[in-house]
């Protein structure tokens, strides 16, 4: 069971990436009640009955593990998601893709820690693949909009080879940079509700 | 800290492209992969890769690649790293906490001693690659 919201995020990425996904878009938007994410990939994609088992912990296609007899990824999210007043939905259609989306309400006291959402950028980018990732985060509280977006593409332009330690290191900060001003913006805001 | 713009990352990365390449990267270069499972992230290998990153950059060490990989099977003694350095045997360090991976840096990287207490150098038999 994952401690924080985006180890979630970067399992479902991750999902995307072994589909066989060439682009994913990913959005993280928190408004003043909820956070909701949606991901959204070219994939292999699944069947209508493919769909069904994915939210079977008691299923798994055997091909990671082949020991295993469990697959737990969407089940544990949706046991997080429902025990915290959120809601999901997951669509699939065979060969063109699969869309998840999720949001957890942020006053609910089962809901849990966001996480550290600029680490986990880093990791969903530094995943091997040419795959392109398009990465949107926005903040919707009290009529005011903010937030990024950053391509996977982009930075492995500017950076190159995003597995060099040197890369990686800007690549943080990069990232990091877009969240810390994000998060100051966000305790601005909390200072303006009291 | 602003948001640092993409063209402000080029120009970073401009300022140490002098650095870059100057590299000799022919099999001289160093390996850190880190298990990024979920069983990896529960037992702490986010802070880990940040350690790696953090004492990389501090000791300006150059030729080194940070890779990610999934669970190697060593579940009980996560985070996991496996590091492979030029002239040294590969090794898979276990229990690799943040203090660990700063002393995996300074002694096996920079020091060419193995870390003791840490070293589980078998992988379990199923993610040998075939």
């Amino acid at each position: 069971m994952h401690a924080a919201v985006c180890d979630f995020i970067l399992d479902c990425l991750q999902n995307s990436i072994e589909a066989g996904a060439q682009r994913i878009k990913l959005s993280i938007i928190e408004t003043q009640h909820r956070l909701s994410i949606e991901i959204t990939d070219d994939g292999c994609g699944m069947t209508e009955q493919e769909l069904k088992k994915a939210v079977d912990p008691f299923y798994t296609d055997g091909h990671k593990h082949r020991a295993r007899r469990v697959g737990l990824g969407i089940p544990f999210l949706i046991q997080a998601v429902e025990q915290s007043d959120g809601d999901w939905k997951l669509d699939s259609e065979k060969g063109k893709g699969t869309r998840l989306g999720f949001f957890f309400s942020s006053d609910h006291i089962d809901t849990p820690p966001t996480g550290d959402i600029s680490g986990m950028l880093l990791q969903a980018i530094m995943f091997d693949g040419g795959f392109e990732l398009e990465i949107e985060r926005r903040l919707e509280k009290d009529g005011r909009t903010d937030g990024y977006s950053v391509k996977r593409s982009e930075m492995i332009e500017v950076l190159g080879d995003l597995n060099d330690a040197d890369s990686l290191i800007m690549a943080r900060q990069f990232l990091k940079s877009q969240e810390e001003d994000y998060l100051l913006e966000k305790e601005d805001l909390i200072e303006g509700d009291r | 800290m602003a948001k640092m713009t993409l063209e402000e990352l080029r120009k970073l990365r401009d300022s140490k492209k002098g650095e870059l390449d100057k590299r000799d990267t022919e099999g001289k270069s160093i390996h850190i992969i880190i298990g990024m499972g979920t069983c990896g992230i529960a037992a702490g290998a986010k802070g880990s890769l940040d350690a790696f990153l953090d004492e990389i950059e501090k000791n300006k060490i150059k030729n080194v690649t940070v890779k990610q990989t999934g669970c190697m099977g060593l579940c009980y003694v996560e985070p996991t790293v496996e590091v492979k350095v030029p002239g040294m045997p590969d090794t898979i360090y276990g229990n690799v906490n943040v203090e660990t991976a700063r002393k995996i840096i300074k002694e096996h990287v920079l020091g060419g001693k193995l870390v003791d207490n840490h070293i589980f150098d078998r992988p379990a038999a199923d993610i040998v690659k075939k």
